[in-house]
């Protein structure tokens, strides 16, 4: 199939212009930027292409593989692939990286060929973690975004970004060891029962959850490690304040935007479907987490003078609201969880563009020393007006839906979560609004206060104020304005899409819940048995009988009804 | 053909560098200009003539052995052992030469012209073990490698440094020899031959005495100072710190490598048995390699000076290769995991093998930058020296970073395929807690090695340093480089090389005959203690992907 060519392409292309940034000729300057932004624009138009070539009925099948071998005896591969919700995910980070190069334009003085160099081997990394179908693939990607990430920070930060860049790479990296330990255990595991090493996502999702309880839920510590470090989840969110704060603005933007949800993805790709029985039995606990981290962020944000850690800690409250609605394991806080993902990615990163502009012309993040900016800079006031309420979730844009589906999701999920969470997770909703709108109110609107200017009498004159945004910088808000729009107003389009990927991707867990509310058990023997994996009794097309050694039937989603969640 | 060229044609690749050794010692002492600077040519000729003999040597081997796919397997590990000492050993040379070349001159470090027989002397002795069969083959050839490597620490640079570290490194060597030597002899005395097929007969049919455990014990003991393995790490920072960088990159691979094949060899002599008779041997493995991980881990992380770091995070290294060296213990975490009849022991031999290429490249990349830095004509060894190298030397920098990204193991490059295959075959053996606390120890290595890289690219230049890089320094420098992005993606050659399956056996063949007891590496013969046993056949390969 020719569309197949287009997924590695999507890799490709970023690494070789990255390639190219190194060998261009002339002092760096304006070429490099040209070609970044050529780079990541026919990117862009390259994921538009998949789009347009994917068949969005079946978005649940992963479409257009293309496989190359890579250590055959082991199994590893380069496996190329999208289903829709990484499809949704190649978009938004080709979106956002074309965008990220058009504000960095005048962001960085000198090394410019580095910083470039580095963001475009950014983009190939994470466009591979989504397009990968085999798990190593996955992972290497997944590790290797720490590397330009910490020479984005190291190299282009600001005051304490060596500290920054260091904590951020060791704390990621070592979870994400532990991730490795996890994924190995189990392919190990399915050599054992099929004699096959292999690496495939879909023959691991097969195998895995066959896995003896107890195994499970340490496989999935060891996946959460990884993936709860990256999201970030409450009690191990510590090196993302820092990490945003210190990165310049294109780091935090990607940060935000895209690696955050490398995280949440994870968790939704391996744990949901790989260790079912774990994921019921700790999803309580993970989404505990969740709701402390939405309330505690939020409470910090709260306090912050910073306003760009102030940001940064509004992530980790919004990646809450991810991770809720992800284990309420139900179908509408799963696709909430998913449409959440790209939501933060867009109206986050736009806020930290925002800031990143507001920074370029004040060269301060204290909240104390700037005001008024709606009288000094009404456009950009504008925008991060906007943005802001897009973020804390007004109907009508963006953040909303995800808002709303995922505390619905933890709301109908009696059987795991239930209405406590919902309740407290809707509390942090309400401190959004409020340390969001004070943010506002104190930069946005009020006396015009500058860094540098004491008296309000000498910032009150106009011949000192900075410029506002400039057209570059306006035309690089504006469509990530229309997306929050759109995305706001018809989200169905999105969610259409994601429905039975989203359903395929929890049907494991929801057979375990409807199979222990049931009151059926299941079977699980050693070696050869045969155990039944679902022993409820719906209108599943076929009870599925999965013999160990020999493979399993794959589900034919179009036959399965999943649990009353999904009732949308 | 008679039995003495039959051996002589498994030799041949050794042969050879033995006389490049020879002629590099005549040319070398010359005074005059001419021959002492065609010695490192001459040295290099060598390596690549033996480089080219290798596969027909083995070939010539195998062919007197018949296709038996046991045998096969050993002989691709010593093939590629061989392979791997040769084009490593090339690019070592080129480090050495290129200093020589470089540095030239009054009051300059150079090496003298015996250095590269000693070279190659050492290289020799390195083959030697890859093939030996023999203890007191492998005695000879161990002590091979080692003597020369005494010499060459002390005249590898002027000053008292290198002659202290020299005699440290003497005097430990010599009392683990004394111990793997005493290992050998109670083995002799447990199962009376020296032939380790012999040996390995012979426990086969009256299981595993006292004695020849404790011989065993010793020996891995006594050969865990040519790797480095705690408790016989002591030497390794101030001989590393004492070398030049060129000496240094060599002992961190020769001598390893010497060790790695030689260990492999000697547990060969346990495959077939129940692992259930060894565990004493299993536990000191696992002793082992968790104290050497950890060990020198956390040595590493509070050194300032860059090649002491190295040295232990070498020892490090060696740790993660122990890890899938220790044989299963024959009952696996799993109720009824499957306790393969071979032990296992011979299996993971080949992910062996392609660790030690990644670690040996990346090592090589980073002591040819480390040797081209010059402060006030020593050599760079601080964290400090390296301040700032990549913005004055781009390249140089990349190929620090490429290396010390490698040796964090961090995909998708050299070093993280080699920990990928490491590791899995440990799970396979069911010692996951094992990989676990590996897998800790390169998150750990991480901050160290990160801190070699934040120093060549965040700090700022240091006015007192000097790059100096002749063009074989480059050279090497950048082919290691290089080797470790070419090994990361396309290590499944370099695997299925390794594992033998390209090279000698025709599949079809192996695969006709799983059910022969001699074909260990395909056919998995599994019990569970009763004499119900389940014949699984494992065929090499991988399912088809995509739904």
């Amino acid at each position: 199939m020719e569309s197949s060519v287009l997924i590695p392409m999507l890799v490709l292309v970023p690494l070789l212009s990255a390639a190219l940034v190194v060998w261009l000729r002339g002092d760096g300057g304006a070429g490099v930027r040209v070609m970044s932004l050529a780079s990541t624009g026919a990117t862009l138009v390259i994921a538009l292409l998949v789009a347009c070539g994917f068949d969005w009925s079946r978005g649940e099948v992963v479409q257009m593989t293309s496989v190359a071998e890579w250590v055959s005896v082991l199994g590893l591969s380069f496996g190329f692939g999208v289903d829709a919700i990484s499809l949704w995910l190649i978009l938004l980070t080709g979106f956002l990286l074309f965008l990220v190069v058009a504000g960095s334009w005048t962001a960085v003085a000198n090394r410019e060929r580095e910083f470039f160099f580095w963001l475009l081997v950014l983009e190939a990394a994470m466009m591979g973690t989504f397009v990968a179908t085999d798990v190593i693939f996955f992972y290497v990607c997944f590790e290797f975004t720490l590397v330009p990430l910490y020479f984005l920070i190291g190299i282009f930060g600001s005051t304490q970004r060596h500290r920054a860049a260091r904590v951020f790479f060791l704390y990621t990296f070592t979870g994400s060891m532990l991730t490795l330990a996890g994924i190995l255990y189990v392919a190990w595991f399915a050599a054992e029962q099929t004699g096959v090493w292999s690496f495939s996502i879909s023959h691991l999702q097969d195998i895995a959850p066959q896995l003896p309880s107890g195994a499970q839920t340490l496989v999935l510590l060891a996946l959460l490690a990884g993936f709860a470090v990256k999201v970030p989840l409450f009690p191990v969110h510590t090196w993302l304040p820092l990490a945003h704060t210190e990165a310049p603005t294109a780091g935090s933007v990607v940060l935000a935007g895209v690696l955050l949800k490398l995280g949440s993805y994870g968790l939704l790709r391996f744990a949901l479907p790989m260790t079912p029985e774990a994921v019921v039995a700790l999803a309580p606990w993970v989404g505990a987490m969740a709701v402390i981290g939405i309330v505690y962020a939020a409470a910090v944000c709260w306090v912050q003078k910073d306003i760009k850690r102030l940001i940064a800690y509004s992530s980790v409250s919004h990646m809450g609201f991810c991770v809720l609605g992800m284990f309420a394991l139900n179908q509408i806080g799963a696709e909430g969880s998913v449409i959440y993902m790209v939501n933060h990615g867009l109206s986050t990163g736009a806020l930290f563009l925002c800031v990143g502009m507001v920074y370029e012309r004040l060269h301060t993040r204290e909240m104390a020393q700037m005001g008024g900016l709606a009288k000094v800079m009404p456009v950009w006031a504008f925008f991060m007006v906007f943005f802001c309420l897009a973020s804390v979730g007004l109907p009508g844009l963006n953040g909303f839906v995800g808002e709303f589906l995922t505390l619905m999701g933890a709301f109908l999920a009696t059987d795991v979560l239930g209405v406590g969470y919902a309740v407290v997770a809707g509390l942090g909703m309400i401190l959004a609004a409020i340390y969001i709108l004070a943010m506002v109110g104190k930069v946005v609107f009020g006396p015009v206060r500058l860094p540098g200017m004491d008296e309000e009498s000498s910032a009150e004159r106009s011949s000192a104020w900075p410029s506002d945004l400039g057209l570059r910088e306006t035309a690089t808000l504006v469509p990530l304005a229309v997306a929050c729009l759109v995305l706001g107003w018809y989200p169905a389009f999105v969610l259409d899409t994601i429905e039975a990927p989203v359903a395929k991707l929890i049907l494991p867990a929801r057979q375990v819940l409807d199979g222990s509310r049931a009151g059926g058990f299941e079977a699980r023997g050693p070696g050869f048995d045969v155990a039944p994996l679902s022993a409820n009794n719906r209108e599943e097309s076929a009870h599925e009988f999965r013999l160990a050694g020999i493979g399993s039937t794959r589900v034919d989603m179009e036959d399965v009804v999943v649990g009353e969640g999904g009732g949308r | 053909m008679t039995g003495m060229a039959h051996n002589l044609a498994g030799v041949m690749p050794e042969v050879v560098t033995l006389i490049g050794a020879c002629v590099c010692m005549l040319l070398g002492s010359s005074s005059r200009s001419g021959p002492a600077r065609a010695t490192p040519w001459v040295a290099a000729g060598s390596l690549v003539l033996a480089w080219l003999m290798i596969g027909g040597s083995i070939q010539a081997a195998g062919d007197r052995a018949g296709i038996e796919a046991f045998v096969a397997g050993r002989l691709a590990i010593e093939v590629f052992a061989k392979g791997a000492l040769c084009g490593v050993g090339l690019l070592l040379l080129a480090l050495v030469a290129g200093g020589a070349s470089g540095q030239r001159g009054p009051g300059k470090e150079g090496v003298p012209g015996e250095y590269y027989s000693f070279f190659l002397f050492s290289l020799t002795g390195a083959m030697l073990c890859a093939g030996a069969r023999d203890l007191v083959w492998l005695f000879l050839a161990l002590e091979l490698t080692s003597i020369p490597t005494y010499v060459m620490v002390a005249v590898s640079r002027a000053g008292r440094e290198p002659k202290e570290a020299a005699v440290k490194y003497f005097f430990l060597g010599a009392m683990a020899a004394a111990v793997f030597l005493y290992g050998f002899t109670l083995i002799y005395g447990a199962t009376g031959t020296t032939s380790l097929d012999g040996v390995g007969a012979y426990v086969m049919q009256n299981g595993v005495t006292p004695v020849f455990a404790a011989g065993l014990g010793l020996a891995l003991v006594g050969i865990g100072f040519k790797i480095a393995a705690v408790p016989m790490h002591f030497y390794a920072a101030d001989v590393y710190q004492g070398a030049s960088s060129s000496m240094t990159a060599f002992l961190a691979f020769v001598p390893k490598i010497a060790g790695f094949v030689s260990i492999i060899g000697l547990l060969r002599v346990l495959d077939g048995l129940d692992p259930g008779m060894y565990r004493s041997v299993t536990s000191l493995m696992c002793v082992m390699a968790v104290l050497t991980m950890t060990v020198g881990n956390t040595l590493a992380l509070v050194q300032s000076n860059v090649k002491r770091v190295l040295a232990y995070s070498s020892v490090a290294h060696s740790g993660y290769v122990l890890v899938a060296l220790v044989p299963a213990f024959g009952v696996g975490p799993e109720a009824g995991a499957q306790v393969s009849a071979s032990g296992g022991v011979s299996e993971g031999d080949w992910a062996v093998m392609v660790y030690l290429i990644a670690y040996g490249l990346a090592n090589v990349g980073v002591f040819a930058v480390l040797s081209t830095l010059n402060r006030g004509g020593q050599e760079g060894q601080t964290y400090d020296d390296l301040a700032g190298l990549a913005r004055r030397r781009p390249l140089h920098g990349a190929v620090m970073l490429v290396s010390v990204l490698s040796l964090i193991g961090l995909p998708p490059l050299a070093g993280f395929v080699g920990k990928i295959c490491l590791f899995s075959v440990a799970i396979e053996r069911g010692h996951t807690w094992l990989v676990v606390v590996a897998l800790l120890n390169s998150a750990a290595s991480a901050v160290y090695y990160l801190r070699i890289a934040s120093a060549c690219y965040f700090e700022t230049p240091d006015a007192g340093i000097t790059v100096e890089c002749g063009p074989l320094r480059w050279f090497g420098g950048v082919a290691a480089g290089v080797g470790v992005l070419v090994l990361g993606f396309g290590a499944g050659r370099a695997i299925d090389a390794a594992r033998g399956t390209t090279l000698i056996v025709d599949p079809s063949a192996a695969v006709a005959q799983v059910d022969g007891p001699s074909d260990r590496r395909l056919a998995t013969i599994s019990g569970r203690g009763d004499d119900r046993a389940i014949v699984h056949i494992k065929v090499a390969g991988q399912v088809p992907i995509g739904d």
